[in-house]
């Protein structure tokens, strides 16, 4: 098998893992830089992973066909948004650790998406498999462009394309538009930023809601393009995945763009290893450990060090020195 | 006539205090006045209020002789108030012009336009003789430079009222005579400027007109040309002060601290003292003086074995020290008042008995066969309240309710207590009032008188002027030159802390 033929399963793989990442790190990207630690994306993803099932399920059985899967990511989005407020709340408001209340939404979200699907599906622990998932396709046109069309172009998803290109459209929101620097602002210097009349909890809000957000498409994306059903093993460290690419990243859209695809290629490799020389001899157990092993050695030994934004982590109070 | 700005009968209560009690302040066009008084008197809260931080339990606000509201900082600033904050309201990952139009965006299509954001920042900085750098990050520039962003910031919004809270406390004195030209200028250019200030010497060199408060009550309000330092001080604290000077005869002794080839690394591994070499005398105080950040901190916890040393030694009363264990370098006879007071001075959540003996709690007579004896502890942390005018209900009262000057007080009650050959002050008096820093003056002084070795270490000049029988100026991690007090000033000491050795080379 040539080097050529190994890319052609690995890239498309890479990217195919590497999206729900880049969604859920981008919106860690948006909660973190506005000065909320958000542990809870695997929570979130959870509860966008649940709602696209269902939403896609139910949009099945409306008749919509092919369109279901992709008005469920958009109803798990929705979702995603309205969980990430309770953690909002709680740390913003009420100004609790965010650590803790991160993990609280983690522990939530696993519950309540069990709870409920034994309470829709008549006590089975599992949703039934979905028939229309975004499927794997050769993009007309740049999938026919010699050596870099099948590595690039064929057997991908367009929702690894639209990860990729809204990463560099967050990138432009948090560093172009008066709203990314505001909501930096307070993030870094949230006193300062008020003297200027920004209204502090307003915008970590919104840094926290465009995480629910994306966590919620996140797990949607893995939903409808991997696993197709959901169970509670089915985001199993995907949101922890996420926030190591953010950290990893560097706090920053594209870094966690790369970080993603990063621990995407971890990921490929494992579940790719069977087909490609040499690895499939390895023992299964070391590929699928591969991707966690992996995160720990680059966040221990190449991040160097992590600059997370000043005030991330630390509640906001007014008036006080 | 109206006022810029007039505050009538202004009363403010927090839990337990009344911060403000009826105070009246009233700040005419174009002028520079001062809001003069001690810690704790009222200062913050007022300015606070005017610029909508707190509201007002009672009182009026004027602006311009128009009846204000002032809910928030944007009312504040609508009503073309600004304020220069104490700590500044910077952000240092972003640039100069960043940090001035956060908030106030230029846009562009809805797009930041930073373009047009640095042509406005420099027509700014020109119109007002204020020079930064619009694209520099904030994190490398230089603290008189970050200043004068927080003042392009006001002006940016327009304001025409200026609130400067404490603006020289992070500055050096070449940094100050520049602060005090650009108000002046911003006064000509039809600014009016409120500074607060606990410190006599900028109200006579920059202000027209002064208000003085204690307690939360307004004392008087004069024009800076019908009074005198000394009256202006009494009045601040409600009574006489006498001004330490070190005017006991000069005879130093034996060497007590010997320092030579020190290097030491700061906390991020560079090496910030470089080669330094050092020596105390018993019977002298020798004041250190140097902007922050030169090697400081460092060379003080480079001695009290804080912080490793990387080359070279360090004796005390001919004893090597270098590197070994704080109790053995205590032991060796020193006594160490350090910088940050509640996080390296006390431990706050204990009584002030029990911060008393924080060195000596387990040597007899304060514990015996490992166990503590309470009742020697409480008598000699009476007698220590009673010899340093500690005010405290009891010495069971928890340090961390303590006032800031008392806090230190017991810091140097218990250090001088124990009567070292070698006292480390640093920045003893910093936060402090008139009435506690005349206290730990005298106190530090004494300790000269009786042979012992003080090594000052202070940003405040005056205080090395008028306490140091030696000063050795530190610059870039080493002693750049040693000068004696009677023959230097304070410009002289400000071209050598900025580097300049004398004859006006930079080195």
């Amino acid at each position: 098998m040539s080097l050529f033929e190994v890319l052609t399963i690995i890239i498309p793989s890479t990217l195919l893992t590497a999206a729900p990442l880049i969604f859920t790190s981008l919106g860690g990207v948006f909660s973190e830089r506005s000065g909320v630690v958000n542990i809870g994306l695997e929570g979130l993803m959870a509860v966008g992973a649940f709602t696209a099932a269902i939403s896609t399920l139910g949009l099945e059985r409306a008749g919509l066909g092919d369109a279901s899967p992709w008005i469920a990511i958009l109803i798990a989005a929705v979702a995603g948004g309205i969980f990430s407020l309770i953690h909002a709340v709680v740390s913003i408001s009420f100004r609790a650790d965010q650590t803790v209340s991160g993990v609280a939404l983690n522990f939530l979200a696993a519950g309540l998406t069990i709870f409920l699907v034994k309470m829709i599906f008549d006590g089975k622990g599992q949703t039934p498999y979905i028939s229309h998932n975004i499927d794997k396709i050769s993009i007309p046109g740049l999938s026919k462009i010699p050596f870099i069309g099948p590595i690039f172009f064929q057997q991908v998803t367009y929702t690894s394309y639209l990860a990729i290109l809204v990463s560099v459209f967050v990138w432009f929101i948090i560093f172009k538009t008066p709203f990314g620097l505001r909501l930096r602002s307070v993030g870094e210097h949230p006193a300062a930023a008020d003297t200027l009349g920004i209204n502090v909890s307003r915008m970590r809000y919104i840094g926290v809601a465009l995480s629910g957000v994306f966590g919620g498409i996140g797990g949607a994306v893995y939903l409808v393009t991997i696993t197709s059903n959901y169970s509670v093993t089915t985001i199993a460290g995907q949101g922890f995945l996420a926030l190591a690419a953010l950290v990893f990243g560097k706090w920053h859209p594209i870094g966690a763009m790369g970080a993603s695809l990063f621990f995407g290629f971890a990921q490929a490799l494992s579940i790719t290893s069977q087909q490609i020389p040499y690895l499939d001899r390895l023992p299964s157990v070391i590929m699928l450990t591969a991707p966690y092993v992996l995160t720990l050695i680059v966040l221990t030994g190449f991040v160097g060090r992590a600059e997370a934004p000043k005030a991330d982590g630390v509640p906001y109070i007014k008036g006080q020195r | 006539m109206s006022y810029a700005i007039e505050m009538r009968h202004i009363r403010k209560e927090f839990p337990g205090i009344v911060a403000n009690d009826n105070i009246t302040l009233q700040v005419e066009e174009g002028e520079i006045h001062a809001l003069f008084g001690e810690n704790g008197a009222g200062k913050s809260t007022l300015m606070n209020i005017l610029f909508g931080l707190y509201q007002p339990d009672q009182g009026e606000l004027y602006v311009h002789g128009k009846k204000a509201v002032i809910n928030d900082p944007n009312d504040a600033t609508r009503l073309g108030i600004g304020m220069v904050h104490q700590h500044f309201m910077l952000i240092d990952k972003f640039t100069v012009a960043e940090n001035i139009i956060l908030g106030r965006e230029p846009k562009k299509h809805g797009l930041l336009d930073m373009a047009k954001a640095v042509k406005i920042v420099k027509e700014l900085s020109e119109k007002y003789g204020l020079d930064v750098d619009p694209y520099q990050k904030v994190e490398d520039i230089t603290v008189g430079m970050q200043q004068r962003v927080e003042i392009l910031k006001t002006l940016y919004r327009g304001s025409d009222i200026l609130i400067f809270d404490e603006p020289t406390a992070v500055l050096t004195p070449i940094e100050i005579k520049e602060l005090i030209v650009i108000m002046k200028r911003l006064v000509s250019e039809g600014k009016s400027i409120i500074l607060i200030t606990h410190k006599l010497k900028e109200i006579f060199e920059a202000c027209d007109r002064c208000t003085v408060i204690r307690r939360g009550k307004n004392i008087d309000t004069m024009s800076i040309s019908e009074t005198n330092p000394s009256d202006l001080a009494s009045m601040m604290v409600g009574r006489k002060i006498h001004v330490q000077v070190n005017d006991a005869p000069y005879d130093p002794k034996e060497k007590v601290l010997e320092i030579e080839h020190l290097n030491v690394l700061d906390s991020r591994k560079v090496n910030v003292i470089k080669d330094l070499h050092l020596s105390v005398h018993g019977g002298e105080i020798l004041g250190i003086a140097g902007v922050d950040g030169n090697g400081q901190t460092e060379l003080i916890e480079a001695i009290a074995g804080l912080r490793k040393v990387k080359e070279g030694t360090i004796k005390l009363n001919g004893q090597d020290i270098t590197n070994q264990k704080t109790r053995k370098i205590v032991e060796a006879g020193l006594g160490y008042i350090p910088e940050d007071r509640q996080k390296h001075g006390l431990v706050l959540d204990f009584t002030i008995g029990e911060n008393m003996v924080l060195q000596t709690y387990y040597k007899k007579p304060y514990a015996e066969s490992g166990v503590l004896k309470n009742k020697v502890i409480t008598k000699k942390a009476e007698q220590l309240i009673q010899e340093f005018d500690i005010r405290t209900p009891s010495e069971k009262t928890l340090a961390r309710s303590l006032s800031g000057g008392n806090q230190q007080k017991v810091i140097v009650a218990r250090e001088v207590d124990r009567s070292p050959q070698l006292l480390i002050a640093a920045q003893p008096t910093r936060g402090l009032d008139i009435g506690a820093i005349e206290f730990i003056h005298g106190k530090l002084l004494d300790e000269k008188k009786k042979g012992k070795a003080v090594l000052l270490v202070s940003f405040e000049l005056d205080e090395i002027l008028h306490l140091s029988d030696r000063i050795a100026v530190i610059y870039e991690g080493n002693i750049i030159d040693i000068v004696n007090p009677k023959e230097t000033d304070e410009n002289e000491l400000g071209l050598l802390m900025a580097g300049r050795k004398k004859g006006g080379a930079e080195s």
